[in-house]
């Protein structure tokens, strides 16, 4: 598993001004598999997620130290493109948001704006991306009315169509399905399951059922450091730290 | 217990209610006064015709294309400026001291008193920059005064986009001006249009900014270009109420014009309205 390392930190430190969010974080992203990041709230789990895409820039007065690097790339370096950087690292975010624009539009934003201008080749796209994210089927034949008309958890999903669409090599979700009832869940957790033959996932949730569910692995964050990462079966059934324990049988948090 | 609380609370649904029954009352009585003298000057006559007799009889077309001139004018000079500016201030600009001064200065400017932007006109536009009085130095003046109005409605408008658009945008590899150029100003744009209309339709029965820089006492002649002076609403009806050579034998005229002017200003906002909504429903937001 070594070899085949899709993005890591090194020592990642983050600052709020002068409040240190993250504390030394290390981990490393396997290709094509999921990983979870637990904690409570406030632990700093989302904003290492918004540190992978450098969503966090858009926030004045913050730093960061440390390594971040997608493959071989320091995404901090100062003659990396942003913007390419997010097409590369794509986001689902907590609520499900998408554009007051059609199904369709929604979709082919990503491609115009990356300067895909073939007419076919953007449809053919916007269909391949809402087969993968399994909405396809609920929306062919109204892809061209509003997308604020689907129901919660179809609107997330044409959010994941929607990140699918631009191509990403890594998928970062906040909180995917903290806002959708259990049935809309377990489609979006269906859906992540597909989808990590082919993407690297990573993932922020408050629901341990449904870490353990998903992940391959799983990191535990508390006040803004690492406490431990594991495969995700090892963290649940035989946790190294008493702290660990604690969280994931529900003593605190 | 309850029994008073929940009288206090009617005392007080009560205040709120005389509080809009008097704010109603006004617009109903001016409405009323201004329709039950001015209809009988309405014909038209009056709307095609330009004044004759020294003001006394005719029509006052020339009043109503010059204010519809200064209006274009008015609202081609401050619609761009005044949507660049806000898109500048809300999307771009480091939020701190400078922006603080200059949102300072536009809040300032709104409270400018207008017949210091009539005078400003007259000695910038037409007397620096040799415009005269004219249409162009008018319509200037007032875009000038309509700024903080299109500005601050614009920006009220950028600021209800959910920031979760921006967000999705620019995470899909969106840079920031395809991020505002496609998805934030549609979805600011009906609020943008409605505040700039009601602000050109407060512009549109302005008196004082135009009495030096654009509008005469009296041309029969409809502006040819934008050099050209004009006659408006609003300063004919100060005209004809204060200098006119019969202030008495026009009355009905004066009523009539003042029905015009506000049957125009309340079809700007109406539209203004029915734009918004129609707009909105479209956006489904």
């Amino acid at each position: 598993m070594e070899s085949n390392i899709k993005m890591h930190t090194e020592n990642l430190d983050f600052f709020y001004g002068n409040f240190q969010a993250l504390h030394h974080i290390s981990i490393e992203f396997a290709q094509n598999r999921v990983t979870a990041l637990i904690g409570p709230s406030g632990c700093g789990k989302s904003t290492y997620l918004r540190c992978l895409n450098r969503m966090n820039d858009l926030i004045p007065g913050i730093r960061v130290n440390g390594l971040a690097m997608l493959g071989n790339q320091n995404i901090y370096d100062p003659s990396i493109d942003v913007v390419t950087l997010r097409r590369r690292v794509g986001m689902v975010f907590q609520k499900p948001n998408p554009f007051p624009k059609s199904i369709f539009e929604n979709i082919a934003y990503g491609l115009k704006v990356n300067g895909v201008k073939d007419k076919a080749k953007i449809t053919e796209i916007v269909e391949k991306s809402l087969k993968q994210a399994a909405i396809w089927d609920e929306v062919k034949d109204r892809v061209n009315e509003s997308a604020l008309g689907l129901s919660g958890g179809q609107q997330q999903r044409l959010c994941i169509a929607r990140a699918l669409a631009v191509d990403p090599e890594v998928l970062l979700m906040d909180e995917p399905a903290s806002a959708l009832d259990p049935i809309a869940t377990q489609k979006i957790e269906e859906l992540i399951n597909e989808l990590s033959s082919k993407l690297t996932i990573i993932i922020v949730t408050h629901n341990m059922q449904q870490a353990a569910r998903v992940s391959d692995r799983t990191a535990f964050f508390y006040m803004g450091k690492l406490i431990e990462i594991n495969d995700t079966d090892t963290l649940f059934t035989k946790p190294g730290l008493k702290q660990t324990e604690d969280y994931i049988t529900g003593r605190f948090g | 217990m309850i029994k008073k609380r929940l009288f206090t609370q009617k005392i007080w649904f009560l205040c709120l209610k005389i509080a809009v029954l008097i704010n109603g009352a006004a617009l109903a009585v001016i409405l009323y006064f201004i329709l039950s003298r001015g209809w009988r000057a309405i014909s038209w006559e009056f709307l095609t015709q330009a004044p004759r007799d020294s003001m006394t009889a005719g029509g006052i077309l020339p009043c109503i294309v010059g204010t519809i001139c200064l209006c274009l004018v008015t609202i081609l000079v401050a619609l761009p400026i005044g949507v660049a500016s806000a898109i500048y201030l809300n999307e771009y600009a480091t939020q701190g001291k400078l922006v603080r001064v200059i949102r300072l200065g536009i809040n300032n400017l709104a409270g400018v008193p207008s017949i210091v932007f009539g005078l400003f006109g007259l000695a910038f536009f037409c007397i620096v920059l040799k415009m005269g009085v004219s249409v162009a130095a008018g319509g200037l003046t007032l875009g000038i005064m309509t700024l903080p109005v299109i500005i601050g409605a614009s920006e009220e408008a950028l600021k209800s986009v959910p920031n979760t658009y921006r967000e999705a945008s620019l995470a899909m590899g969106a840079t920031k001006w395809q991020t505002i150029r496609r998805v934030v100003l549609p979805v600011a744009f009906p609020g943008i249009i409605t505040g700039s209309i009601l602000g050109l339709s407060r512009a549109a029965g302005e008196t004082a900014p135009i009495m030096y820089t654009g509008a005469v006492f009296f041309t029969p002649d409809l502006p040819t270009s934008i050099f050209d002076e004009v006659m408006a609403l609003p300063y004919h009806i100060y005209v004809l109420a204060t200098a006119g050579t019969n202030i008495e034998a026009t009355r009905h005229l004066q009523y009539g014009t003042a029905l015009v002017l506000i049957v125009l200003v309340l079809g700007m906002n109406l539209f203004a309205i029915i734009l918004r909504s129609k707009m909105r429903k479209k956006l489904r937001i």
